[in-house]
């Protein structure tokens, strides 16, 4: 996760140093990223099923993650109602490769609707949900969500209980999960760097004002109903597209598991024990969390010890690290390097101490804003 | 058509009484402690398998055994709010709680399931076999003595809020908590014996519940959406709010129940929830903006 830190590590450049550092650390970042993208993407040329099979679902968490932290970290709204898209998306892409009869790689045409049907859905489920705030919000959430999976149940054009049937797809059983890997993390890479576009925009700080406080949002002319709108869409749009992936690769359209709360709880927890409103937490809380809940799937039969396992987890990380392991380090870190350059200054007796001391405190509280409070 | 509309209100109102009575403790702990105990569904749900347990293994009259479940979940809620509630500081607090209890609850649900496994049980006692005979309708007794528990709890707990000194300094740390602490109010002490208070109330819920259905640790999900959906009707913090949403939407569900179709009743339950909120954010009793951010 090196190469993550130089779109949010502000502090670093703000560092009184002249710019010729500055930018071979940036192309040190960037060279590590790529080289860092090549490994993951390198995986499935190893032939382990089973690696690759847990990497789609690591990549799908990512992507759930971090689009999920987009409209939920961003604003501060959180939203217990992520699987509404997922399930939505999922449904959309089940019913036309239902009808279509679609086989092949043709399957995946089928994606992009998927996103925009959750997307369009996300529109009106918005201006009902984000007119209300805080608990109220969380619940009116939960309600949207029982009332799609109810309805998942007892519409015709769902199969109700019984779900859709996915189409046969004969690929080679050692090189199945290749395309989804790479679906995968088109969508994974693709969120992030929207989540990190988003994060430093004009746009983006309009979220985060909603976050701090948004009747002075208001107050200073953010048009907050829009631009809460239109995150919860972005959100929702990558919902789907990865609800519809899930349905070839899981191969089924069941109520149960389309509209899932666990997954909303799943997503929630990832992004908290990374760092809640962050723009590199989700992924990280993902990275680790992920293949720990894969593992407990196969490892541990007895489904009931991981659903204890991740409460506990949950409750851990809410009350010893409740601003997430990404935020408590960088803020350990930053204070740790200003201690050794006050050292080191102070060795040096010279005036600029003050102003670096100040110039990193300073830089300190801007990665997550609102949470440094 | 008559007597079907009478077994669809008596079902409505009656088991809306129950609903009322989990609600309350929700909606208490809400006004008191400015959270919401997503908990408490699957705590309802605790409550009726520690009914179960003293009704099929130690053979004691479900209504007697309250006298045992009631405390045991007092000390489980003041528990519950003491280790996971109360350390939770700073301004994400509200958010934090929220998370707090949804874990509380996942873990309680696991529990359950590792002790009683998925299967559904129900405890079937005389009060569900006899039967009163109302306007050609046969009433279970259960419903009937179960809306009077009910009747009896919120009762004692409105005059616990009203008539008492503790009740005062809960209605204080309702309205202000920390004009409250300035005058001597232990806010702690309150706020513990408050969860405590509105989770011991699921002890009788849950037993009323586990006598009119069947029930598993799955149960716990379905219930708390529909207490959150009554108290967000009846306006958070509102204890009459809670018992009216209660009575007014189980009754709606068991119209659209006996009229319509079983399939759409949680439905039109939830369709509702939102119908309402789209025009009175602030719930049909609640007050407007009452706790904005």
């Amino acid at each position: 996760m090196s190469a993550s830190r130089p779109m949010s590590a502000s502090p670093m450049s703000a560092s009184p140093m002249n710019a010729s550092p500055v930018r071979a650390n940036a192309i040190w970042r960037i060279a590590a990223a790529v080289a860092l993208l090549a490994v993951v993407a390198a995986v499935p040329l190893t032939s382990n099923v089973t690696l690759v099979h847990v990497g789609v679902f690591v990549l799908m968490y990512v992507g759930m993650a971090v689009s999920w932290n987009i409209f939920s970290g961003f604003s501060g709204y959180i939203s217990l109602g992520y699987a509404v898209f997922f399930g939505s998306g999922l449904y959309t892409v089940a019913i036309f490769s239902k009808h279509l009869n679609l086989t092949g790689s043709t399957v995946f045409a089928f994606l992009p609707v998927g996103a925009v049907v959750a997307g369009v859905i996300a529109i009106p489920v918005g201006l009902i949900a984000l007119r209300v705030r805080r608990h109220t919000f969380v619940v009116i959430t939960i309600a949207i969500f029982f009332i799609f999976q109810l309805m998942a149940y007892n519409f015709g054009f769902t199969g109700g209980s019984a779900g859709i049937l996915p189409p046969y797809l004969n690929w080679d059983p050692n090189t199945f999960n290749n395309p989804f890997y790479y679906i995968a993390l088109i969508v994974a890479v693709g969120s992030m760097v929207l989540a990190w576009g988003i994060w430093g925009s004009r746009f983006g700080l309009q979220l985060r004002a909603i976050r701090d406080d948004e009747d002075r949002a208001r107050g200073l002319g953010v048009k907050t109903m829009r631009v809460k709108l239109i995150a919860f869409v972005i959100s929702a749009l990558i919902a789907g597209v990865l609800g519809g992936l899930y349905f070839y690769f899981q191969q089924e359209a069941l109520p149960e598991f389309a509209f899932n709360p666990f997954l909303d709880l799943t997503i929630a927890l990832m992004v908290f024990v990374g760092g809640f409103g962050t723009l590199w937490g989700p992924v990280f809380g993902a990275l680790l969390l992920e293949p720990y809940l894969g593992y407990a799937q196969l490892q541990i039969s007895n489904s009931y010890v991981s659903e204890i396992v991740l409460g506990g987890l949950f409750l851990f990380v809410i009350l010893v690290l409740p601003r997430g392991i990404l935020p408590t380090a960088r803020e350990k870190l930053t204070a740790l390097r200003a201690g050794q350059q006050r050292r080191s200054a102070a060795k040096g007796a010279s005036p600029p101490s003050g102003m670096t001391a100040s110039t990193v405190q300073a830089g300190s509280g801007s990665p997550s804003t609102g949470s440094m409070r | 058509m008559g007597s079907r509309l009478f077994q669809a209100l008596a079902d409505g109102v009656l088991g809306g009484g129950v609903y009322g009575l989990m609600a309350v403790g929700l909606t208490l702990i809400f006004g008191v402690l400015d959270i919401i105990n997503i908990a408490q569904g699957i705590l309802v749900i605790l409550g009726s398998y520690l009914s179960y347990v003293l009704w099929a293994h130690l053979h004691i009259d479900v209504f007697l055994g309250l006298l045992i479940t009631i405390p045991l979940m007092f000390v489980l809620g003041v528990a519950i709010q003491w280790f996971f509630i109360r350390p939770l500081r700073g301004r994400e607090r509200t958010s934090m709680s929220l998370l707090a209890s949804y874990s509380v609850a996942i873990i309680i649900e696991g529990l359950l399931y590792q002790v009683f496994g998925s299967n559904y049980q129900s405890i079937q006692t005389k009060y569900f076999t006899n039967t009163i005979k109302v306007f050609g309708y046969y009433i279970p007794y259960i419903y009937l003595y179960g809306f009077g528990l009910a009747v009896l709890f919120v009762a004692a707990v409105y005059y616990m809020l009203y008539r008492t000194q503790f009740g005062r300094s809960v209605r204080a740390t309702m309205q202000d908590q920390t004009a409250a602490r300035l005058i001597g109010i232990d806010v702690n002490r309150v706020a513990a014996l408050t969860f405590g208070i509105g989770v011991a109330v699921t002890a009788a819920g849950g037993m009323v519940y586990g006598s009119i259905n069947s029930f598993s640790p799955n149960s716990g999900a379905d219930l708390i959406s529909r207490l959150l959906a009554i108290i967000i009707l009846g306006g958070m913090g509102s204890i009459v709010g809670a018992l009216g949403a209660a009575v007014i939407m189980i009754t709606l569900e068991s119209l659209v129940d006996v009229f319509w179709n079983p399939n759409w009743s949680v439905v039109v339950f939830y369709a509702v929830l939102v119908l309402v909120l789209v025009f009175r954010p602030q719930g049909i009793l609640g007050r407007k903006e009452a706790r904005a951010q």
